[in-house]
């Protein structure tokens, strides 16, 4: 029997574009411009210090992924100004991994999922991610600095 | 012109989901609508941390009802991938029907919620009548109407012996019969046109800047349908995606409906060609990779991302539901329509804020 090509899943090898913090909005402005859809980003916790973000994207049935790994305490300029429905996965990733945004078309503040009293981000396995430094002293006993 | 800020849901008459918009209207018409997720949010993807890449089969069936086989499929399959593992044909054509089987009550029971939007009382019960048929198929087949469970790494774990297609075929006739007897009102009525036509427009170009998946993106004049990609047997069913060009309400509807009569051709290819064979093959060995798996559920493209560090419990699973691209389309549809015409648009998109949230 002839073997089936499998185009509905896509191993995530070397052949993914590595981007950085500098060059993420520019890329996807290109990809935007050569007619591909957003699909959505992944975000994957990889250490204490670091974390995974991918972008997917599509055309045609044909997928597109970028990766970009970056320091989970530096914020990550937001695609929201290119591509708007990026919004809501972004505000996504803020509440469940910490990781901040700057430039969002529409910010919930962390409060997307979780209510606003909620400092510790939940999909965060290595280290918990601080909110502010506010919400970290109104936690501390009274007489301890945080 | 007064402006009035009007919070739309999460409980609502006309919502059977927990969404919440913010609209903002000025004499009835709406010039701003902002979501708000939240409330039915469940952190499955983090459930992976402690139960295994097997035990999670269960919860991924589970991120929603209505698409639970085709989560089950695009988890198992993408884990297939990875692992190396080829299933047996005969598991494929069933994946393939019991995938075309929830298409089928899923559009139906769309229809008929989006027929009760608009005050089509009579149409949603009739949809909703034809539905049943379609669970107990279900039921028959798999043993539950709903979360059916018949997916697992390496196959299914259910068979349909010649009995019982046999009588899906002709229930299948039957079923079929009865919705061509509804499609002059739901395409043609005056009153559904009056309050789809026109209403909820958003173009191509739109569609595909905001991430639109599924009918809503096919509505629009996108042919995209990930079954073209061939996964499960539908590299043998030789369909195409249906689409529509105007983007409105109504569009979104002649989809999803033509879809259901496709569904019903799809499952009697599948039947009719479903060979001999094992249906699942034993699966040794631990996850170990990092794939992107995607299907077309009925609401639109599933996207999945498994990471496996060779451990039984998953590095990371990512799942992007077809409502969570849906929604920011929402915002360019809404601006400009009147405020009796929100729960119609609303539901325009087929909303499944369980999928969205997760």
């Amino acid at each position: 029997m002839e073997e089936k090509t499998c185009r509905y899943v896509t191993h995530m090898d070397e052949s993914v574009r590595v981007i950085t913090p500098e060059t993420v909005v520019e890329e996807v402005t290109k990809i935007k411009a050569d007619g591909y859809r957003f699909v959505t980003m992944t975000t994957v916790d990889l250490d204490p210090e670091h974390i995974d973000v991918l972008y997917h994207f599509d055309k045609d049935t044909q997928d597109l992924h970028l990766r970009m790994v970056v320091e989970k305490k530096d914020p990550v300029p937001s695609i929201s100004g290119v591509i708007f429905a990026a919004f809501l996965i972004e505000n996504e990733i803020q509440d469940h991994f910490g990781l901040k945004f700057d430039g969002l078309a529409l910010d919930f503040g962390g409060t997307l999922y979780l209510d606003e009293e909620v400092v510790r981000t939940p999909f965060c396995k290595y280290g918990v991610v601080r909110k502010d430094a506010e919400a970290e002293a109104a936690e501390a006993p009274a007489g301890e600095t945080a | 012109m007064a402006r009035t800020i009007v919070p739309f849901g999460p409980q609502h008459p006309v919502l059977p989901e927990p969404i919440h918009l913010t609209l903002t209207v000025e004499d009835e018409i709406v010039t701003e609508a902002v979501p708000a997720l939240g409330y039915v949010h469940r952190g499955l993807e983090s459930l992976a941390d402690i139960r295994d890449h097997v035990q999670m089969i269960q919860v991924v069936e589970r991120v929603c009802g209505i698409c639970s086989a085709l989560h089950a499929m695009c988890y198992t399959q993408g884990l297939e991938q990875m692992m190396g593992v080829e299933i047996p044909r005969r598991a494929e054509y069933l994946r393939t029907i019991w995938a075309e089987l929830h298409r089928m009550h899923s559009h139906l029971l769309w229809l008929g919620l989006y027929a009760d939007a608009f005050g089509f009382e009579s149409l949603f019960m009739q949809f909703w009548r034809i539905r049943e048929r379609v669970m107990d198929i279900n039921e028959a087949t798999a043993g539950n109407r709903v979360i059916i469970s018949v997916n697992v790494i390496g196959g299914v774990r259910r068979d349909i012996d010649a009995e019982q297609c046999k009588w899906i075929l002709s229930e299948l006739d039957d079923i079929e019969k009865q919705i061509r007897e509804l499609q002059s009102t739901m395409l043609n009525d005056y009153t559904v046109k009056k309050r789809t036509v026109g209403v909820g427009v958003i173009t191509k170009e739109q569609a595909i800047d905001l991430g639109a998946a599924g009918p809503v993106l096919r509505a629009s004049g996108v042919a995209q349908d990930m079954r073209s990609l061939g996964y499960a047997a539908y590299d043998d069913m030789g369909f195409e995606p249906i689409v529509e060009t105007d983007g409105d309400c109504y569009a979104r509807g002649v989809v999803r409906f033509r879809e259901t009569l496709q569904a019903i051709d799809i499952l009697r290819k599948a039947i009719a060609g479903l060979p001999e064979g094992e249906i699942n093959v034993k699966v040794r060995g631990r996850p170990k990779g990092e794939v992107v798996s995607r299907v077309e559920q009925p609401r639109g493209e599933c996207f999945y991302y498994i990471k496996g560090d060779g451990t039984k419990n998953l590095d990371r699973l990512r799942i992007r539901t077809p409502t969570f691209a849906n929604v920011p389309p929402l915002t360019a549809m809404l601006p400009g329509m009147e405020l009796a015409d929100v729960p119609v648009i609303i539901l325009s998109i087929d909303p499944c804020i369980s999928c969205t949230e997760r």
